[in-house]
């Protein structure tokens, strides 16, 4: 089969490589329809997520039809239209029955490597390092589920793959960052980076009641696209100081809940910037932390941090004295996609949510490195790139 | 976070394998307590900790006759592994039953090649080397406690001298059930980590590790996590 392998920063390449196989009894085999190219894909791309090898398979947003199942997995059946979420989890540990799927202590056969670096090991992702179970990622033509008897929600025939395809990470994590927000009557979001995860995570935080909604970012179409299908109010930072600005829109006080949909290669202004920048470059800091730098400033007294943007390592300069005076909460965590699925597709059933919206490239898998270019240097207005074997 | 009591004094008597009753209380406490066993283990072997806890030398001889030399000539340069794993779904029972049978443990214990077991007290054990090399050795019961204890010694004319329990013990508030392994190598010669690492390809405290998180995984998940024989573009 054809499938995306990332050969080093900024090095990928359309390959054949053997078709993969059932392994275990839980496994079930998708051929794959749609997969996306994900924000977090870009630290892979760049080379900050460490423990990539040569040769790895990519992608970890996707949606397919089963094709094979293995003798444990009774749910599905050959022909089944499925989502099936990034994270991989068992089912039957502890975390897994909690509805913490990300947390699964089964799944990641390498948990040594994370088990070393973060003292536990946590739910392996596809295609995404082998720190995070080296499985093969989804950026190819059919792609091995594990554990596909738990997780995987079958989806009707009639609706498009645009509409489907984000139930398997970036609707789940948007909306859980806006979950972990706690919000209350009255309470003001604010959701720093609008790529996908952001569009959604402001959408999902006026389903669960947020008052108003305000999207930070630098890229004006995206800043557009939070406007228009968002409902968010916007600023964008490199115009006006968005911290100032945050606690000038809000009655002085600040946001009560911040999201950070950007992660560990935030793009920060002036000094900082460069500093995080060359720390990062040669590796002295792994995450650039500007956003949540940002987020304890801006953030009212007494409010929530909710992060789900990716960090992968250490990071420097943390204002925690602001995070600790201002008694901040911090909430945090890859997205418990299992959790969120059934709910979502049922939202996106009944026409409340319809995702499509974000999806301003289409291309054949061939073109993924052109796919990689773009949505990287934000070239054409790129927002996100669904890719198509 | 511990008591005084689940420590080992210091007492020059409390580190040899002593048959006294206090001695065995000692260890009882150690290995079955909620302390780091090898913090406790500072001094002395765990083979003889073992031996002592079932009853001092009465029941294994040739055991404790072994250790004795083993400290009288100063080879203290034993390794010695401490993991413990919680797993969710299963009793003390369970696991206990499943492990009892030897003979499935090379289902998850990845360096273990064949285990057959001679009768109730004693078993034979093929492990892997690099090389395609393999290392032998007859084991037996020293001390068991049903559902909870099992503890080992391998006998004379092993290729690794290795002694060793494993305990299930319920984690509070229905967490499952708490399994712990500890386990002493005495390589030949006093031998270092490097040389156990180079008969078995793997540092011994991973290996138990990984060993223990595949029994998780197949306790719990009924198979184990895997991704060799997956495709990827390496050449």
């Amino acid at each position: 089969m054809k499938a995306v392998c990332w050969h080093g920063a900024n090095d990928v390449r359309v390959e054949t490589v053997p078709d993969p196989k059932i392994l275990n009894p839980r496994d079930a085999i998708i051929k794959i329809t749609s997969t996306a190219i994900c924000g977090s894909d870009l630290h892979i791309y760049d080379g900050y997520i460490p423990t990539m090898q040569p040769g790895d398979i990519i992608g970890h947003e996707f949606m397919g039809e089963v094709v094979e199942v293995g003798s444990g997995v009774g749910n599905l059946k050959v022909g089944d239209r499925v989502v099936v979420p990034s994270t991989i989890g068992c089912g039957h540990c502890n975390y897994c029955k909690h509805d913490q799927w990300s947390l699964c202590d089964n799944s990641n056969p390498n948990a040594f490597m994370e088990e070393a670096l973060f003292g536990h090991v946590t739910s392996a992702i596809y295609g995404y390092s082998h720190l995070f179970g080296g499985y093969a990622g989804a950026q190819a033509e059919y792609i091995r589920v594990p554990f596909a008897d738990v997780g995987v929600v079958k989806v009707p025939k009639d609706l498009s793959d645009e509409q489907l395809l984000f139930i398997s990470d970036a609707i789940p994590t948007g909306y859980m960052g806006a979950e972990l927000c706690d919000i209350q009557p009255g309470d003001t979001v604010a959701v720093w980076g609008c790529g996908a995860v952001g569009q959604f995570a402001m959408i999902s935080a006026y389903l669960l009641g947020a008052e108003r909604v305000i999207a930070i970012d630098r890229f004006p179409e995206r800043l557009e696209m939070a406007h228009k299908y968002a409902k968010a109010e916007v600023i964008n930072y490199e115009e006006v100081d968005a911290g100032e600005a945050l606690k000038e829109m809000t009655g002085g006080r600040g946001p009560d809940c911040c999201i950070d949909a950007v992660g560990l290669e935030a793009h920060g202004m002036g000094v900082e910037g460069f500093y995080d920048k060359a720390k990062q470059a040669v590796r002295l800091e792994t995450d650039r932390a500007h956003v949540l730098r940002q987020m304890m400033v801006a953030c009212r007294k007494g409010g929530t941090l909710s992060i789900m943007g990716v960090y992968s390592g250490f990071i420097d300069k943390l204002p925690f004295g602001a995070a600790f005076n201002k008694g901040l909460t911090f909430r945090m965590g890859q997205m418990h996609g299992q959790k969120y699925m059934n709910m979502l597709l049922e939202r996106v059933l009944n026409g409340e949510l319809d995702p499509s919206f974000v999806v301003t490239h289409r291309l054949p898998l061939d073109e993924a490195k052109y796919g990689y270019e773009i949505f990287k240097n934000k070239n054409d207005k790129c927002i996100k790139v669904v890719l198509k074997p | 976070m511990t008591s005084g009591q689940e420590i080992v004094p210091n007492d020059p008597h409390d580190r040899s394998e002593g048959s006294s009753v206090s001695d065995a209380e000692r260890w009882g406490t150690l290995i079955g307590g909620g302390a780091m066993v090898l913090l406790g283990l500072r001094q002395g072997s765990l083979r003889g900790a073992l031996t002592a806890l079932a009853g001092g030398g009465l029941i294994y001889r040739g055991v404790t006759a072994q250790t004795g030399i083993q400290d009288k000539l100063g080879m203290n340069d034993s390794i010695r592994v401490e993991k413990t794993v919680t797993i969710s779904n299963k009793s003390p029972e369970e696991l206990y039953q499943f492990w009892r049978n030897f003979e499935n443990l090379p289902r998850f214990m990845k360096h273990l090649k064949h285990v057959s077991v001679t009768n109730d007290k004693r078993s034979h054990w093929i492990a892997t080397a690099p090389m395609g090399a393999s290392v032998e050795w007859d084991a037996e019961i020293i001390n068991e406690q049903e559902n909870r204890l099992i503890a080992w010694a391998s006998v004379e004319g092993a290729d690794i001298d290795n002694s060793g329990f494993v305990r299930f013990q319920p984690a509070p508030g229905n967490r499952g059930t708490e399994v712990k392994v500890v386990i002493e190598y005495n390589p030949p010669g006093g031998a270092v980590t490097a040389t156990l690492a180079k008969l078995f390809g793997e540092e011994p405290k991973q290996q138990v590790g990984d060993d223990l998180r595949r029994f998780k995984m197949l306790m719990e998940a009924g198979e184990i996590a895997t991704t060799e024989g997956q495709p990827s573009g390496r050449k």
